[in-house]
């Protein structure tokens, strides 16, 4: 127990008091408790950078579409493999969109280069045809759909395992009455299926709408040159690039903070909502 | 239930058709060309569907030494010391928060899912690695991300499963925590610990952000080498490993380290995949 709970303590509770660099102007050579005190000056100056609205403004642009669209796709795709009455069929679906999940964003983010990029797949395919090529990577207007639709490659899949998992516990029985009482395919889906996911819908959801400020970094990272920080850049990619490329360390801390407690908030809120509501949701 | 309608089921088998070839026609055609021939590269504009002449050129050159083959030995080394230490601890941590009457249990518990809840942030994580003067070594690239906290709830989730039985046989027997643990616990565990170990190994094998910023560019795990070379667009020719320097060549040599950055995954996963639903669900039911 004991290295396991030091881990804990070091790193992340280490990690949560030198949050206090946040209220400092650092000084590399002064180190981190050496640093003068400039109280909250680091958040003021943060409030009136355009960057950091830009990059707040992203971030939310693209947690919207993640939610649009990736989050009801795991729930689309485990309601057809949980149709398929195919059991091989459906187990051999399934090998195939866990894959993705495992695969690193540098491997991810190269393949989508490789297949939309300028001379990628698609293109050649294209202008091999005779037709107009399209520029997809590179170009900031199609850098937030791309980036969704990047992780439903990777991640959809993976997401299915939870909801899969739901729909199998669904009574059998409720199925066979609701049969009985002359329910055609979909009103079982419906009046059954629906009611009975609901609950694990909306714990997932809550668990996504706190994250909501964390919309991938790695993912971003990777991509956020080919468009320049005007489309890609988001608040994770804001405090990397102030803080550890740039240097401004006190004011990226800032930045990072502002993010957890927004975070934080957002969890405890949709928990408070989800319970006034008459759900479970992530805690009591 | 009754048979679908012929239209239902000719909708569900396109579906499906649809989806598995969004997953596998990237991962072909990847393949494909980094066996390709130059010749054929370039007749295709860079890609092949499906290589007439096969050959391991591109890998031959790749593996040849230099920065590839290094970055593949320091992967694999970290992939293998990271996921030891991290099971070790994990499996530690989860078994004495697994059983009851533990001092300091209860609390130890909500500590650690309040950081689950409120992550510290990268810049003082940052400070904290560089205070502790780890930069430029391959500690800094285990020891913050030394547990998960998903990964350890799994495995409490999966210890508390064991029957209350076998732990007071064992007891009576006079065996004391570690022999019950080794013993009786882990032997009982294997599926959980599979899924647990292939976690962590494929999150060692990915990692490339910590090593961009924590380690010298000689230094550099694959995945942070795949990043500069074939997302970053550096031809790898240019650092003189493809000693003809050829510009064709490089659409096969990046393919080709783009295949082993992955073939590692593809390798374990089909042995583990079973224990996947089982194992994360136990886990993630009980949290």
């Amino acid at each position: 127990m004991v290295p396991g709970l030091a881990y804990f303590l070091v790193f992340h509770y280490g990690a949560f008091i030198a949050n206090a660099v946040a209220f400092k102007e650092y000084v590399p050579f002064d180190g981190l408790w050496a640093s003068p005190w400039v109280g909250t000056e680091n958040f003021s100056r943060m409030f009136g950078d355009p960057d950091f609205w830009q990059a707040t403004w992203n971030t939310l642009f693209i947690a919207v579409l993640q939610l649009v669209f990736f989050f009801p796709a795991p729930l689309a795709l485990a309601l057809l493999l949980h149709s398929l009455t195919s059991d091989l069929l459906r187990r051999f679906t399934q090998s195939v969109i866990y894959l993705p999940h495992f695969l690193s964003w540098v491997v991810v983010v190269a393949l989508f280069q490789q297949v939309l990029g300028d001379t990628g797949l698609l293109n050649s395919t294209l202008s091999d045809a005779g037709l107009h090529t399209v520029d997809i990577i590179g170009n900031p207007d199609a850098y937030k759909p791309l980036v969704v639709l990047e992780v439903i490659w990777k991640d959809a899949g993976w997401g299915t395992i939870i909801f899969l998992a739901a729909l199998m516990q669904v009574n059998e029985q409720l199925y066979e009455a609701a049969a009985i009482d002359g329910a055609g395919p979909w009103r079982r889906f419906w009046h059954v299926t629906l009611p009975s996911i609901r609950p694990i819908v909306i714990l997932l959801l809550i668990m996504r709408l706190g994250d909501i400020l964390s919309v991938g970094f790695e993912q971003m990272l990777l991509q956020r040159q080919s468009v320049g920080p005007e489309a890609g850049e988001v608040l994770d990619t804001f405090v990397f690039w102030q803080g550890i490329v740039g240097g401004d360390t006190g004011y990226a801390a800032a930045a990072g903070l502002f993010k957890g407690v927004v975070g934080a908030a957002l969890v405890f809120t949709a928990n408070r909502i989800a319970h006034r509501l008459g759900e479970q949701g992530v805690y009591k | 239930m009754e048979r679908p309608r012929p239209l239902t089921r000719a909708a569900k088998g396109v579906a499906v058709t649809v989806v598995l070839a969004l997953v596998l026609i990237p991962f072909l055609v990847i393949v494909s060309t980094s066996l390709a021939s130059n010749r054929e590269v370039v007749a295709g504009g860079g890609w092949v569907l499906w290589p007439s002449e096969p050959t391991l050129r591109a890998y031959r050159t790749v593996l040849s030494g230099g920065i590839v083959t290094e970055a593949l030995g320091v992967s694999v080394a970290l992939t293998a010391a990271g996921t030891l230490f991290s099971l070790a601890c994990t499996t530690f941590l989860a078994y004495a928060l697994a059983r009851p009457g533990v001092f300091g249990g209860k609390p130890v518990l909500l500590l650690i899912l309040f950081t689950f809840l409120f992550p510290p942030g990268m810049i003082p994580a940052f400070l904290l690695v560089k205070g502790m003067g780890m930069m430029d070594t391959y500690t800094a690239l285990i020891a913050p991300v030394l547990i998960n906290v998903f990964n350890l709830i799994v495995l409490r989730g999966f210890f508390q499963g064991i029957p209350e039985e076998l732990y007071e046989a064992a007891r009576l027997d006079g065996a004391n925590d570690w022999q019950i643990l080794w013993r009786v616990v882990l032997p009982l565990s294997k599926a959980a610990l599979a899924v647990v170990s292939l976690f962590y190994a494929v999150s060692y094998w990915n990692a490339w952000f910590h090593a961009s910023i924590y380690l010298e560019s000689d230094h550099w795990p694959l995945s942070q080498v795949l990043r500069t070379y074939v997302i970053g667009g550096s031809q790898i020719a240019d650092t003189g490993l493809s000693e003809a320097g050829q510009v064709s060549a490089s659409q096969t040599t990046q393919m080709a380290v783009l295949v082993i950055a992955t073939v590692p995954i593809l390798l374990v996963y089909p042995f583990l995949q079973k224990y996947f639903t089982k194992g994360v669900l136990t886990g993630a039911i009980k949290s």
